[in-house]
């Protein structure tokens, strides 16, 4: 019976997970490359919100196409939208936290804004159907995995396993992470080897601002009939901690991803499993943040993230 | 390490700090660190001038407020509407005049007001965090314990108003400072990063007091408790009528009272002096032998403190029963907006709190006047991003202001055969 319900609850938490791991891998590229992006909320509350329109306005057109233009919109805002927090704090050197904090209000603002012009009300038009659920042929008759994982799951919980993978390879195997990292670690010294710390941090901005926009876009079309100012509700936060509690590796992020999407779950399936039904449904939300500050607590004096994260980089200071 | 490259650009005084064992300075610093604050010392402008330095301490947040209103503009230029009609709503928001239609409203003001009050409470909060080289991004958390602390002692405790008020506000500002307090516990004792700590606790909050008012308060429809007796409230019907049925309340006392004692806090007490040293630069503080950590477990909670009276205003003045919430309301980020547009200065907080009050107060009125009360938040934001882009317009400022010496500099570089790139 119980086993039962673990197996209900899969599809269910990998549509949560799925947005939570994108928008953390997401960060991860920013961070690493060492400017810190509290801005994944807000970037992806304009992805979804791209994405949503996009659907709405599309579907008429590209019935069964238009929420994968949608993901693609929501992408592509995603990006526009993080080159300000890129220009601010690479170029003009700002602070981090307060470029990004900027962006968190700019996004709440610039969605609901938009939704009264375009559509005439606080939200966007709902849209008749969002990314529909696949079935894995052949995969599916796995047996318990097939359920678990190949039955009845939206597409974008594989875009994510993808992105997981290409995440892994971009930072750990190519030239490119290697800048990356290197930028993230110890830019004055990445600069002395002849690379250009402003073009790798924009690119790792801009990466993280696609995959959040991304993640925005998966959210509202896989959870939810329109995009509303409630429609993120904090995931992108939860993606941040997802990449904390990851120790800003690609695996790491997977596992909290996976993690943070059950504890969500559980909480509305919680009052069919005796052990867990006395608990408050509060206990299952709090329950990321929480993780995460013990965490860091825990990981507290080891070398865990970028080390020159947060920091400003000035050219012209060695 | 990281200790060592904030020295190197920082006040003279740092000159000692190497000497300092930099054991405070972990390697997972990673996450964000605010360096430097604005309103604190600034290393970047170093090589300027003294007066003109403390001249674009102003002229930035000034400049920014003006590009925000900028882009606020072009916003709703480019989607259609006349900007004019904002501006219409501005000054009826704050005036009270329509200079439009004509006619008086003094109700506006009161809501002005009512809408400064939360914001100006949490930006004293962020403030004095930023003093001591914090960044609190967590007013919103503290707001809401501060809120849930209130709604408890204004259903639970029997008394007459000139106590009961006071001791709301007391339960709103002490749970607020423990909420405050443990981040900067976690920072001065693991240094752990107060950013994503205090991220993580608002939404602990925000669950924690949905809980609690659900569950111990009861609630009469899943989002509200019962009402506070009358002698909980600062509502009172003569300042009501005053302001033609706004919402105004006696809220505005504690916070005038607030403003006084941050300034008293920060400026006047050697307390205030020490936290502003941390902010300056710990491990120069350290050598010359003040308790860095004490402070910053101190400076965080007094910062909570501030927060959680917002929050008691809130439920005993706006409301009068407390609530279970959504989502966070943003009076966090409000608050950090407010900091760095009053430049953490007690009267630039009083001052910053009414533009963004005003932003929020004249939102129904734009609505009706067919833009979207958003804006607000948009100027708002582009306002924040303006601050924090403090260089670009510090660039902006020295082109408007040294025009002229540019272009002697630059022939005289030209004639000496310089500028040949």
């Amino acid at each position: 019976m119980r086993f039962g319900i673990l197996l209900e609850m899969f599809p269910i938490a990998l549509m949560f997970a799925a947005p939570i791991i994108i928008a953390a891998l997401g960060g991860l590229f920013s961070e690493r490359s060492g400017i810190v992006n509290i801005a994944l909320e807000g970037i992806m509350m304009v992805g979804a919100f791209a994405g949503a329109a996009m659907t709405v306005v599309l579907e008429p057109l590209l019935p069964g196409w238009a929420p994968w233009m949608g993901i693609l919109m929501g992408m592509a805002a995603g990006m526009l939208f993080s080159l300000l927090h890129a220009f601010a704090s690479i170029n003009l050197r700002a602070d981090q936290v307060v470029s990004g904090t900027a962006l968190n209000i700019l996004a709440g603002g610039l969605t609901i804004y938009l939704s009264q012009i375009l559509f005439n009300q606080q939200r966007t038009r709902a849209f008749s159907s969002g990314l529909r659920k696949i079935t894995v042929p052949l995969l599916d008759k796995i047996p318990l995995l097939g359920r678990m994982f190949f039955r009845e799951i939206y597409p974008t919980f594989y875009v994510a396993m993808a992105l997981v993978v290409l995440t892994w390879f971009v930072i750990f195997k190519t030239p490119f992470g290697l800048r990356l990292r290197a930028c993230g670690e110890h830019p004055q010294a990445a600069a002395s080897m002849g690379i250009n710390v402003y073009r790798i941090r924009y690119a790792g901005v801009v990466i993280s601002g696609a995959l959040a926009g991304l993640a925005g876009a998966t959210m509202v079309l896989t959870q939810d009939i329109q995009y509303t100012i409630t429609s993120v509700h904090g995931t992108g936060f939860i993606a941040l901690a997802s990449l904390i509690f990851g120790k800003w590796n690609p695996w790491g992020v997977l596992g909290a991803g996976f993690f943070f999407g059950f504890s969500q779950t559980l909480s509305f399936y919680a009052k069919d499993i005796p052990f867990l039904a006395p608990l408050p449904l509060e206990v299952f939300y709090i329950l990321p943040y929480v993780l995460t500050i013990v965490a860091l607590v825990v990981f507290a004096g080891k070398t865990v993230g970028p080390k020159a994260a947060g920091e400003i980089y000035d050219q012209g200071k060695r | 390490m990281a200790a060592k490259k904030k020295d190197a650009k920082a006040t003279p005084a740092s000159a000692v700090a190497p000497l300092a064992t930099p054991t405070e300075t972990s390697p997972l610093e990673p996450a964000v660190r605010v360096a430097n604050p604005v309103g604190s010392f600034d290393p970047d402008a170093g090589h300027a001038p003294k007066v003109i330095l403390k001249r674009n301490k102003v002229l930035v947040p000034l400049v920014a407020v003006a590009l925000g209103f900028l882009v606020g503009s072009i916003v709703i230029l480019i989607t259609g509407k006349s900007p004019l009609l904002m501006f219409n709503a501005l000054i009826q928001g704050v005036t009270g005049i329509n200079i439009a239609l004509g006619g008086f409203n003094p109700r506006h003001i009161g809501e002005l007001v009512i809408q400064a009050m939360p914001i100006i409470l949490t930006g004293l909060s962020v403030g004095f965090a930023f003093r001591t080289g914090l960044f609190n991004t967590g007013a919103e958390g503290q707001l809401m314990v501060g809120a849930l602390a209130a709604t408890a002692v204004a259903l639970t405790v029997k008394a007459p108003t000139i106590i009961h008020v006071p001791l709301i506000l007391l339960a709103g500002a002490g749970a607020g400072g423990i909420w405050g307090a443990i981040p900067g516990y976690l920072k001065a004792r693991f240094n752990v990063h107060e950013v994503v700590v205090t991220i993580m606790l608002n939404y602990t909050a925000l669950h924690f007091n949905n809980w609690t008012i659900l569950n111990v308060f009861g609630s009469v429809d899943r989002v509200k408790t019962a009402e506070f007796p009358v002698t909980a409230l600062l509502k009172d019907p003569w300042l009501a009528d005053l302001t033609n049925g706004s919402r105004l309340n006696w809220g505005f006392v504690p916070v005038i009272l607030s403003l006084v004692l941050y300034w008293f806090i920060i400026e006047k007490t050697t307390f205030g002096y020490g936290l502003r040293a941390v902010g300056f630069n710990k491990d120069a503080a350290r050598y010359a032998g003040m308790k860095v950590k004490r402070n910053v477990a101190l400076s965080m909670a007094i910062a909570g403190a501030f927060a959680g009276l917002a929050g008691a205003i809130i439920t005993i003045g706006t409301f009068n029963f407390g609530r279970a919430l959504s989502a966070a309301e943003g009076y966090g980020f409000d608050g950090i907006a407010v900091a760095l547009v009053g430049m953490t200065q007690a009267p630039g907080i009083l001052l910053a709190g009414l533009l963004f009050g005003m932003l929020k107060s004249a939102g129904p009125l734009m609505q009706s006047a067919g833009i979207p009360k958003e804006i607000g938040g948009i100027i708002q934001a582009s306002i924040v991003l303006f601050v924090g882009m403090k260089l670009g317009i510090e660039r902006i400022i020295d082109i408007a202001r040294g025009k002229r010496a540019d272009r002697l500099a630059l022939a005289a570089a030209e004639n000496a055969g310089e500028v040949g790139v």
